[in-house]
């Protein structure tokens, strides 16, 4: 690899990917957002940002460090809200619905809309019942039993674990527990899993486990990854938008989407220079 | 020092690696820090020896079996009976009110400060908690006997003593909840956020946060915090002293007057007992059994706090 060049990297990684035969349009639309801005109390992270996410796609969001994809993505399933001072303006549609209406209740949002977090932070808890934490917590009737099998299945990680459900989950790697969070995520039945850097903690032979996985995940599931990492965006997303900290006319850094489209376009034909300057590493 | 120079300087010019100074500075601080260790070690040992010298006189004269399992409590009648039995309940009883009220109320403002109150209320409430805790015990005392004692409970219960171990209990309670909620806090807030964060994602409410996950996750905190807080209503001394009587009473019935272990040790210590009397060693004997309560309960929630350490990490 470290003879590669960063490009040959990144094609390799393309002809991997999956992001052949995505198309410009996107006919079943999970998210709309319009003019979307977020702010921490008088400062602006995120200028503008209008981009639709469509529905059993990988949409990875990518970007220098402070470029606010994290906070923008925390924001789908208003986990900003639970910081004092964040603030949301502009639309943010999930199915047509304005996740900040005034009727909206944040803990049904985020029931449909889960998430995955940088560091594996499962509970301090056995591995059973990190993953029957959220059916219990939402009064998800059935037998837990077999809900538990089968998330820790799609998570990839029953094999590993089916003998050890009842041992504390901070005995595992931190592949493994970052696979349990996957399973303890999609144990309330989501729609959509947002990946706010997943692999970001974790060895390389971990992560490629993860990236399997959000391939096989992405079949009933629509994902959206922030990652700094840019051949995984390759290797894994359908689409992929690049955002970047700038210097407004104040001088007041904030964040904005740069280009927006097809992964496969944005790494071999970008339209934009700064996607071009950053994906060849000449910046970031 | 006195070892003969090898010719390393000459040969290559390196200069000696021997000591060249003698650092007295750093002997000296040294042994003034050794001693600062050791003043609290000897004076541990010395309160046990001195405990324990008078209290084994004590059981030569009084039977191991009628201390500790005699119902009365006479030392200074003519014909004394030394059955602790009286001082051992009236402890426990004024110190499980005390928990009662506490271990709630306590582990309630530490959830409340550490999930639910803004960054600027928390700043003006924790001190303001811990504010109570430097309130002389005297001091309590007195709000017991004179405030819980006449203007509140004669008014709920018209029969009970004006000396009871109720007012007392209550009052200590309130006495330990700074120290419960305080330390509980700090072991809440010592959870990680990406631990709230990942219960907030699954669409937990903040109370099913609080009660599932941050408590759990801060269980070993929680339970020191409660065990220094019964050590020191256990230990404390004062208030019983003032607000529950100085009678010994074998009884459970909390609107009754009852002496604690701690308050006959203060009202028979401050007497005229004459030094080597029988009466006299019977505080001895006292003071070490309460030792031997506060040290075996330390014992036990150490290892309650390393059995959840182990669970969970």
């Amino acid at each position: 690899m470290p003879e590669q060049s960063i490009e040959m990297q990144l094609s390799s990684a393309l002809t991997d990917g999956r992001s052949q035969g995505i198309s410009d349009e996107i006919s079943n639309v999970v998210f709309t957002l319009d003019d979307l801005r977020v702010f921490y109390g008088d400062y602006q992270a995120i200028r503008g940002v209008s981009l639709t996410i469509a529905k059993n796609e990988i949409t990875a969001f990518i970007g220098p460090s402070g470029c606010g994809k994290s906070t923008l993505l925390r924001s789908f399933n208003r986990m900003n809200d639970l910081i004092p001072g964040a603030r949301v303006e502009g639309l943010l549609a999930y199915h047509g619905t304005d996740v900040y209406g005034p009727d909206v209740d944040p803990i049904e949002v985020r029931r449909r809309i889960g998430m995955v977090f940088q560091k594996p932070n499962v509970f301090p808890k056995s591995i059973y019942d990190n993953v029957a934490y959220g059916p219990r917590v939402n009064h998800i009737k059935g037998n837990m039993d077999d809900l538990v099998e089968e998330c820790l299945t799609k998570a990839a990680l029953w094999d590993e674990v089916k003998d050890d459900l009842k041992k504390s989950a901070y005995a595992l790697s931190g592949g493994q527990q970052q696979r349990l969070v996957i399973a303890r995520c999609i144990a309330v039945r989501p729609e959509v899993i947002l990946m706010d850097e997943p692999c970001a903690s974790l060895d390389p032979i971990a992560t490629s486990k993860i990236e399997e996985l959000m391939r096989q995940l992405a079949v009933e599931y629509t994902i959206v990854i922030v990652t700094h990492n840019m051949q995984q965006a390759a290797r894994v997303s359908d689409r992929t938008a690049f955002f970047t900290a700038e210097l407004d006319e104040a001088g007041v850094r904030h964040g904005r989407l740069i280009e927006y489209g097809p992964t496969r376009q944005i790494f071999s034909a970008p339209q934009d220079k700064r996607t071009e300057d950053y994906i060849s590493g000449r910046f970031g | 020092m006195s070892r003969p120079q090898i010719a390393v300087s000459a040969a290559g010019g390196l200069g000696s690696l021997q000591q060249t100074r003698s650092r007295v500075g750093e002997k000296l601080i040294r042994a003034v820090l050794v001693a600062a260790a050791a003043v609290s070690i000897l004076t541990t040992f010395g309160i046990v020896i001195s405990v324990v010298v008078p209290t084994i006189e004590f059981f030569s004269e009084v039977s191991v079996t009628d201390f500790l399992f005699g119902t009365v409590w006479t030392p200074l009648f003519a014909d004394g009976q030394f059955g602790v039995l009286p001082l051992v309940t009236g402890t426990l009883v004024i110190t499980a009110i005390a928990v009662v009220v506490a271990l709630p109320l306590g582990l309630g403002a530490a959830v409340y400060l550490s999930e639910y109150a803004s960054d600027r209320s928390r700043r003006v409430l924790k001190p303001t908690l811990e504010l109570l805790a430097g309130i002389p015990t005297v001091v309590f005392g007195f709000f017991a006997l004179e405030f819980v004692t006449q203007m509140l409970l004669v008014r709920i219960f018209p029969d009970i003593d004006i000396f009871n171990a109720l007012s007392a209990g209550l009052v200590m309670g309130v006495m330990i909840i700074p120290t419960i909620a305080s330390l509980s806090e700090d072991a809440m807030a010592a959870v990680p956020s990406g631990l709230r964060d990942g219960s907030y994602a699954l669409g937990s409410t903040k109370r099913q946060t609080a009660m599932k996950v941050v408590i759990p996750a801060a269980l070993s905190g929680i339970v020191a915090a409660f065990v220094l807080g019964i050590s020191r209503a256990i230990g404390e001394t004062m208030i019983v002293t003032i607000a529950a009587g100085l009678e010994p009473n074998l009884s459970l019935n909390p609107l009754q007057g009852m002496q604690t272990m701690t308050s006959y040790i203060a009202a028979a210590g401050s007497g005229d007992l004459s030094t080597g009397s029988i009466e006299y060693k019977s505080i001895f004997a006292v003071g070490f059994l309460l030792f031997v309560m506060t040290f075996l309960m330390n014992m036990v929630s150490i290892r309650l706090v390393r059995r959840y350490r182990q669970a969970y990490q």
